[in-house]
């Protein structure tokens, strides 16, 4: 299905305008106050020291008004790239922390599924993988991708870059504490990687640290790594209450004048949302993480049964915070999906207080559905048909926030690009994670499936799309106004088939394995003479192939992103045609971002607009 | 100085205020989840009556009066600042900050005299609650000190008055934390 | 289906997985609708030559109805899948039918031990017989579980039963099942433990009553009459 017809906006068709929309064959300017002029906004001045624009290059385009232009002081490399306060470096920062930390993730993830598919066998890159080191991997695994992965580039990264750009403000409103959270977030992943190089190895009570394993040394037999991942577990959290503080405080307060509530894009609405559920959720485990490593450290027994402590209550504390973590991941990603699916079908996204609705409802219930985590962990029988009932109903509101996002499709004009691939693919394979997480949530299957590999190919089908698939159709959204170039299509689709195609192969098997009785963080079946079976094996061998082969793909995306950062052609102000505030600062905004501050007149979807001759129609244009 | 981001206010809430009034809400889910867990342990432990019994009821009234007069003057100083007189907000928020000294070295004479006495923070589960609850709060209470102190500096100068009105929200907040751990810890025996 | 992969040898088992069945029919078909269109609307709205997209805000009511029927729907089809899935759940977790017999089960870093009536029939008595990693059963007797841990948490799993139960430092869970099947089967432990986690692999045997009367005799002749502290005293 080639989309032949579109071609996004080049730099070269807009030849050398003077800050005015990037439409080509536009004669009359169609943004508010003419920027042309090189009125410099009040308040500009830059924050500290003098900034230069965050280009990688020179703009070519003509005045950005009087503001933070080219010709003030230069900054040193320090300033610039490590010190700086400015939303979109930060986003920056955090985007490349969180890739690098996906490497590792994904490293480990290769090793322990070696170990499955070839028990024994020495890991190539690895050695042979003890059972001691399989835990530390397996628990390492869930912890990096869900805190050290998605959270920072979905929430902190994407967050960051686009919500002052979105609402057409010049920087997030506390620049400062926004570079503390940066810098408390790579302390964090500095400590949990210290955490496996000291004596003991890494922690390997799995992802969700209960009690007593986790608190008890001689059970656990890694008292550092325990202590340290908690500890990095936590700075983690304090990070994203800081982030949190900012993405919140600026969309409620630092919209451009005219955007009310419903003019807001999507995505902004979720990460706030996400925001809030974040830190309405976070600090039950913040205090139990206090307690945990008191526990662990200086001998309390807060969940020591033996000293009248509990450890339920610490599954209690960790679930009461678990379950609205996916949802703080899930909100940004579908909120990503929706600008790039409106903008590529050319169409509003359909009934958008609908969407609003589904994600407050989402968020409320969000926080009466944790214990399905513990169904047959010993809490009362009786309590788990509450929970039954609201876990079954929460997929009420998100089936129909998927329902509206299919919808949005009907009368589209849909252009197949590579961002679009990536967003479609989040609905497609979101629904198969959302469908498999309806057998975990009814108690009584449950009792069966409960820690076993069905669980965890459901959650990768939530996962997945979330941090995997959602980061690349960011990436690839985005990357333009990042960076002033375009990436290459081709190189685009080809590593979207060669990672989609693969993950389904992987994570299906799992199912299956899950339902013949796959138990999870299982070092090798050998030992378990049913599930030693040749046509199991078979299926673990298949998902570890499977794996491989969608490693291997990363590295077109790899080479694509550095090529097309080196050499890419050059990205207009808008290449895709879109509607919302970012697509008309340059490609890459300056420091200040906007030469003149815009005002909003309309929604973000007013795409396709009878009567008019363009199919979109920007945000800030005033007729 | 400022981005334009910081001065704008498109829910009539200034920023500054919003942004506190949300530290605040998350300080209330940490501490209101360490509570919680206390009150559960307590209902499912009868003998935490006994082992409270030990706390020293009075040191706490005296602390809770300590705290409650600092409050009063972080309100006195949001009046000053208000008034624009910066001079008087920052001697109204060096009382607050004594308050705050005041408090920590009472506490401090205190668990002296209950760690010597025996009573550690592994000495069972009531204590280890009692410590890890007024310790995480003694911490907002130095903090929020520290925070004071410049606040009151700037106020000084006349920059940044609004800063004191924002500090006392939270100063109220650390206040009102220890309104509970005081009946939890102290009085409830 | 899951009895395709294994074996059903419990009384409840099959109660299990006929949920499982029921609700992947039901989930299945909305999941293939929902697909199905998703992928329909992707072909059928392709970007055309001179073909400008609709402009559907989606707010009226006609429109609307798209969203909403599906909504009502997948909220009914919710409500039958609770109610189902809350009868299992009663009858495995809630209920304890009488027991014929009573075993002990105990957790530890890494292994499961077992304590059986003796021929007195009796749990918790002198003439328990105790195994390591080694759960024997009669087939069609319905049993009692007392259930703990002695040192982290561990859970009690058994497959071919479909059960799953966490086992708790000091903490005694009961539960019950019935074997229906005979035959030796995986029993596995399902919560993170420690190093050995995936190191304790236990069995269980269901055996005939005279299979199993005759295993009752041969160990408590072998029995040592001086008994280590009972597993589940402290």
């Amino acid at each position: 299905m080639a989309d032949s017809s579109f071609k996004p906006d080049r730099a070269s068709e807009e030849g050398a305008e003077q800050g005015a929309d990037s439409q080509p064959g536009a004669s009359v300017p169609e943004s508010g106050p003419t920027r042309a002029q090189a009125e410099p906004a009040p308040a500009h001045e830059p924050e500290e020291s003098p900034h230069e624009p965050d280009a990688h290059e020179p703009d070519e385009h003509g005045g950005h008004g009087g503001h933070g232009g080219h010709g003030e002081h230069p900054q040193s490399f320090f300033m610039k790239y490590l010190w700086s306060t400015d939303h979109k470096m930060i986003a920056m920062q955090y985007l490349f922390t969180g890739m690098a930390m996906a490497l590792i993730g994904a490293f480990m993830v290769y090793v322990f599924r070696m170990q499955l598919a070839f028990p024994g066998m020495s890991v190539p890159g690895f050695g042979t993988v003890s059972p001691a080191e399989y835990n530390a991997l397996v628990t390492n695994h869930g912890a990096i991708m869900i805190f050290w992965v998605a959270m920072p580039v979905l929430i902190a990264a994407f967050g960051n870059y686009l919500i002052p750009l979105m609402c057409g403000c010049d920087d997030m409103v506390f620049p400062r504490i926004n570079r503390l959270s940066y810098q408390i977030f790579l302390l964090s992943s500095v400590v949990l990687i210290c955490s496996f190089f000291v004596e003991g190895g890494g922690f390997g009570g799995a992802w969700t640290a209960y009690p007593p394993l986790s608190a008890n040394p001689q059970y656990s037999l890694t008292p550092l790594g325990a202590t340290l991942w908690v500890i990095a577990v936590a700075l983690e959290f304090v990070a994203f209450l800081l982030g949190g503080i900012n993405f919140i405080t600026t969309a409620m307060n630092s919209r451009a004048p005219g955007m009310k509530m419903y003019d807001i894009p999507i995505v902004v609405w979720m990460i706030v949302v996400a925001s809030i559920l974040f830190m309405a959720s976070v600090g039950p485990l913040v205090a139990g993480a206090v307690m945990l490593v008191f526990d662990q450290t200086v001998g309390t027994g807060f969940f020591d049964p033996k000293r009248g402590g509990d450890p339920i209550l610490w599954q209690h504390l960790f679930w009461f915070f678990g379950h609205p973590e996916v949802y703080v991941v899930l909100l940004p990603a579908v909120g990503i999906t929706g600008e790039i699916m409106t903008v590529f079908a050319r169409k509003k996204l359909f009934a958008y207080p609908v969407v609003l609705y589904t994600v407050f409802a989402t968020g409320i219930l969000s926080f009466f559905v944790w214990a399905h985590h513990q169904f047959i962990a010993g809490i009362d029988p009786r309590m788990a048909n509450i929970f039954t009932v609201t876990t079954v109903l929460i997929s009420v509101p998100i089936a129909e926030m998927m329902f509206v996002y299919i919808a949005t499709l009907w009368g589209g004009s849909i252009r197949l690009t590579t961002p679009m691939l990536w967003a479609l693919s989040f609905v497609g394979e979101f629904l198969v994670g959302g469908v498999t997480g309806i057998f975990l949530g009814a108690s009584g299957t449950d009792i069966y499936f409960h820690d076993t590999y069905f669980v965890l190919a459901h959650f990768h089908y939530t996962f997945v799309p979330i941090a995997i698939i959602g980061t690349f159709a960011a990436v690839t959204f985005w990357f333009p106004k990042m960076f002033g170039r375009m990436m290459d299509e081709r190189l685009g689709k080809i590593h979207f088939w060669g990672t989609i195609i693969p993950f389904n192969m992987i994570f299906i098997p799992l199912f299956v394995l899950g339902a013949a009785g796959d138990h999870r963080r299982i070092w090798s079946y050998e030992n378990f003479p049913e599930l030693a079976r040749p046509e199991l094996q078979d299926l673990r061998v298949l998902a570890t192939i499977s794996m491989l082969v969608m490693l291997s793909f990363q590295l077109v995306f790899f080479y694509n992103f550095i090529k097309s950062l080196m050499s890419g052609p050059k990205a207009g102000r808008n290449p895709w045609q879109a509607n919302t505030l970012e697509w008309t600062a340059p490609s890459p905004p300056p420091h200040g971002n906007f030469a003149t501050l815009p005002t909003v007149y309309r929604g973000p979807y007013e795409y396709s607009v009878p009567g008019r001759d363009k199919d979109y129609w920007p945000q800030d244009a005033p007729s | 100085m400022k981005p334009v981001a910081t001065t704008r206010s498109a829910s009539g809430t200034p920023t500054g205020r919003l942004a506190v009034w949300w530290v605040i809400a998350s300080e209330i889910v940490i501490f209101g989840g360490l509570l919680g867990s206390y009150i559960m342990h307590r209902l499912g432990h009868p003998e935490f009556g006994d082992y409270a019994s030990h706390t020293n009821t009075w040191i706490g009234a005296f602390n809770t009066l300590v705290l409650l007069t600092s409050s009063l003057t972080a309100v006195l100083a949001h009046q000053a600042a208000e008034n624009k007189d910066g001079e008087k907000a920052f001697q109204l928020l060096m009382c607050t900050i004594g308050g705050a000294l005041t408090f920590v070295m009472v506490k401090s004479v205190e668990w002296t005299i209950e760690i010597t006495s025996g009573f550690t923070i592994t000495t069972n589960a009531f204590w280890s609650f009692y410590y890890t609850a007024a310790g995480l709060h003694a911490l907002h209470v130095i903090a929020g000190a520290i925070i004071m102190a410049f606040v009151a500096v700037d106020a000084r100068q006349g920059k940044e008055l609004q800063r004191v009105e924002l500090v006392g929200i939270y100063w109220h907040f650390v206040d009102v934390v220890w309104i509970f751990l005081f009946p939890l810890l102290y009085i409830a025996k | 289906m899951i009895e395709h992969y294994v074996v059903a040898a419990s009384s409840y088992a099959k109660d299990i997985d006929g949920l499982f069945d029921f609700m992947f029919w039901l989930v299945g078909f909305w999941f293939v609708l929902a697909e199905g269109v998703f992928f329909y609307l992707i072909f059928r709205f392709r970007a055309k030559q001179g073909v400008k997209g609709e402009y559907i805000t989606g707010e009226k009511k006609s429109e609307m109805r798209w969203i909403s029927w599906p909504h009502y729907l997948v909220l009914a089809c919710d409500v039958a899948i609770v109610v189902m899935a809350v009868k299992v759940w009663m009858n495995v977790k809630q209920e304890l039918p009488e027991a014929d017999a009573t075993v002990r089960v105990i957790g530890q870093q890494w292994a499961w031990s077992f304590a059986h009536p003796g021929p007195d029939g009796k749990i918790d008595t002198a003439d328990d017989i105790e195994t390591v990693d080694e759960l024997r059963l009669e087939v069609n007797k319905t049993y009692h579980f007392r259930l703990s841990a002695r040192d982290v948490l561990h859970s009690f799993s058994v497959p071919v039963f479909r059960l799953k139960q966490d086992a708790i430092p000091g903490r005694e869970i009961v539960g019950w099942f019935k074997p229906i099947k005979t035959g030796t089967f995986d029993i596995q432990c399902a919560e993170m433990c420690g190093i050995g986690h995936g190191l304790m692999p236990a069995r269980v045997v269901i055996e005939d009553a005279a299979q199993h009367a005759a295993w009752v005799a041969e160990q408590s002749q072998h029995k040592v009459a001086s008994l280590s502290a009972k597993p589940g005293a402290e």
